[in-house]
């Protein structure tokens, strides 16, 4: 069998009106029947795009191209109605900021049985009593009480939440949780990343956990991309990408977390910002903030080196050619 | 929330007394209406007489005391010039207007609403363009210019429509175009703001990648979302339903109360002018509580800061 998803050399351009500007540059990115894929970068690298693009969610103005395939069946360019019948049922996605993602004017209730209607044509007492069970599996007190209330009635943990139980209403193959705990404090933060991953392997559904925090999707995830400036420049099995960083941004990365159980190290943010897509430096993008930059890094976008089987970076100077593999467990 | 309605039932009151007291005070000191009504080489005991039956020789806080307690009562005096009961002679153009402002209303809504969703859709698209296009024109042109190309294609080149007067419904068909026209246009224009910010908002977003059809998304999701602040602007439309014709009835010389006003106006008229005002500033304030009573209605969020004591 192959991927679930896969998407191969997916490509976006933004139609601005005055010019064309791409955001995506070829994404290459698979997903296996109940595995959870981490996909990390700073702001602006590309992360939300790629999966709203997979979705076809961008609007009229963004070009897909390149390849996303479900089971075989291929989503870029296929008819709406056939992106209408997959979005919910078989790929799922919940959003950074939960209140807004839920319609200010609906009721909760009302706002879950719509998806139960979609997918599993449930309606009147049956949906209401899926409805509850959603509700209560994703840890709602007194659902039946929450029932009629309103988005703005709830916390911000409880409308993701809520979030979550609209996204299992149509029992998907895969859920893409993008940001889902970035707008929520660190104890609501921990109980919905561990409601995730409990989910996931009580349904055997697969997950993209989408964030800017390494931490985040250490703990969480199987296997880890990184993105940037609208590529993956590194992807690996969790382990290994901690404990052998190749590229220099995903180092950077790494720097940056605050070391808890070690020795306390100084914290050591990536100087710079991502470029804009309409003023991408030539070459390889991440250049002008890589300390290891040299002439051939602008030459030319650096193309994926397989460093292990299942481990590759885009870097022509990956840490093992540095002789550096091993730095940050010595440092 | 009781508490909440009383307040605004307070507001509206004050309301009204200040437009009341307003319009005391401009008319009462920017002419001397004796002077006006009567003729120039009137004898002076003539306007002595008229003076002081019309009151006007007592000083202008009691003449405003007096008048308060009377419009307290229900009494809106008497018209200066036929000595009718200023109340009638107002409600009788009522309906006059009415007839023009309320087909002109409906097409305000059936024109106005469909357009900006429409525009707001089709977002820069020619449709869009064409649309807002339109809708600058209909409200940047003065409805007494664009009454007047209306009259001159439509009476004066084809000769289909008379340009002016009241006897029959033909005689209709122009002003409430023109009314019509102008409030759709606005209306367009603002559905189609709050529709696009409507659209541009997470839970859109959301409703789609639940596997809504967009179609649906739209009924469902957006509409009632961008209802919210549309409902301010008809507001207004409702509140204008009585005098907001006063360019357009004296164009077409339609006997309504706009044009009441303007006649009243260069008569100094007192009564009659303070009771249209009066009617005005009643159909606004009952046009802010609707709206006010609607947007509880529409928006949950206010249901619930009001039931707190908002
Ligand atoms: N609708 C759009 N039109 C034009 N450019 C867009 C649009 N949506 C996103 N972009 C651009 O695409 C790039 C990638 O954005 P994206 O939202 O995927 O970043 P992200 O990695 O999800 O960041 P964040 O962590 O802030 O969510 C950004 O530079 C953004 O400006
Ligand atoms: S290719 Fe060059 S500039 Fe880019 S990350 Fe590798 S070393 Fe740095
Ligand atoms: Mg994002």
């Amino acid at each position: 069998m192959g991927a679930l998803v896969a998407l191969s050399g997916l490509t976006v351009d933004f139609d601005t009106g005055k010019r064309v500007v791409r955001a995506l540059h070829g994404v290459d990115l698979s997903v296996a029947r109940g595995e959870a894929v981490g996909l990390v970068g700073e702001s602006g690298s590309g992360k939300s795009v790629t999966w709203l693009a997979a979705l076809g969610l961008l609007g009229g103005r963004a070009r897909i191209g390149g390849s996303v395939q479900l089971d075989g069946t291929e989503l870029v360019g296929a008819p709406v109605r056939v992106l209408e019948a997959m979005r919910g049922k078989r790929i799922a996605m919940i959003f950074q900021d939960p209140a807004s993602s839920l319609n200010p004017v609906h009721r909760i209730g009302r706002q879950i049985n719509e998806a139960l209607a979609l997918h599993r044509g449930l309606t009147g007492a049956a949906a209401r009593a899926e409805t509850l069970r959603l509700l209560d599996r994703v840890g709602i007190p007194a659902a039946a009480r929450r029932l009629d209330d309103y988005p703005h009635q709830l916390s911000g943990g409880q409308n993701q939440r809520v979030m979550i139980a609209m996204a299992l209403a149509g029992e998907p193959d895969l859920l893409i949780a993008d940001e889902p705990t970035t707008a929520l404090d660190a104890t609501i933060q921990a109980q919905i990343l561990a409601l995730l991953g409990e989910l996931r392997r009580d349904g055997n559904m697969a997950m993209v956990l989408i964030s800017h925090d390494l931490g985040v999707v250490a703990e969480n995830c199987d296997r880890v991309a990184v993105m940037y400036a609208g590529r993956i420049v590194e992807e690996a099995s969790a382990d290994r990408l901690f404990g052998a960083p190749q590229h220099p941004y995903t180092q950077g990365l790494l720097d940056a977390l605050p070391d808890l159980d070690g020795p306390r190290r100084r914290l050591a943010a990536i100087p710079g910002t991502v470029p804009e897509p309409t003023r991408l430096p030539p070459g390889c993008a991440f250049a002008p903030r890589c300390p290891h930059a040299e002439a051939a890094c602008v030459a030319a976008v650096p193309t994926f080196h397989l460093l292990t089987p299942g481990h590759r970076a885009a870097c022509l100077k990956p840490a093992a050619s540095r002789g550096m593999a091993r730095e940050r467990a010595v440092a | 929330m009781l508490r909440y309605f009383l307040s605004r039932l307070l507001r509206a009151v004050l309301t009204i007394v200040a437009v009341v007291t307003f319009a005391f005070v401009v008319l009462r000191l920017s002419g001397d209406p004796a002077l006006l009504i009567m003729s120039v080489d009137a004898p002076p005991e003539a306007v002595e007489a008229f003076r002081a039956a019309w009151g006007l020789d007592r000083p202008v806080w009691e003449q405003y005391l007096r008048y308060f307690v009377q419009v307290a009562q229900g009494n809106l005096g008497q018209s200066m010039r036929d000595g009718r009961p200023a109340l009638t002679v107002v409600m009788e153009r009522v309906p006059e207007t009415l007839a023009l402002t309320l087909p002109a209303f409906a097409m305000k809504l059936l024109i106005g609403i469909p357009a900006g969703i429409y525009a707001a859709l089709n977002r820069n698209r020619l449709a869009d363009r064409l649309t807002m296009v339109i809708s600058v024109a209909g409200f940047t042109v003065p409805s007494f210019v664009l009454a007047l190309i209306l009259v001159l294609i439509f009476a004066v080149n084809l000769g289909w429509l008379p340009s002016g007067g009241a006897e029959s419904w033909r005689h209709a068909i122009l002003p409430v175009i023109t009314l019509g026209l102008s409030g759709a246009a606005i209306l367009a224009r603002f559905t189609r703001s709050a529709m696009l910010e409507v659209l541009g908002q997470p839970y859109i977003r959301a409703a789609s990648a639940k596997g809504l059809p967009w179609r649906r998304v739209v009924t469902d999701h957006a509409l009632p979302n961008a209802a919210i602040p549309t409902v301010t602007i008809i507001g207004f439309m409702v509140g204008s339903l009585v005098a907001g014709a006063v360019v357009v009835e004296s164009v077409f010389s339609w006997p309504g109360v706009g044009r009441l006003l303007v006649v009243a106006v260069s008569n100094r008229d007192l009564a009659i002018v303070q009771t249209i005002l009066l009617l005005v500033a009643m159909t606004m304030v009952c046009a802010n509580l609707i709206v006010d009573m609607l947007y509880g209605w529409i928006d949950p969020r206010l249901r619930t800061a009001r039931a707190a004591g908002g």
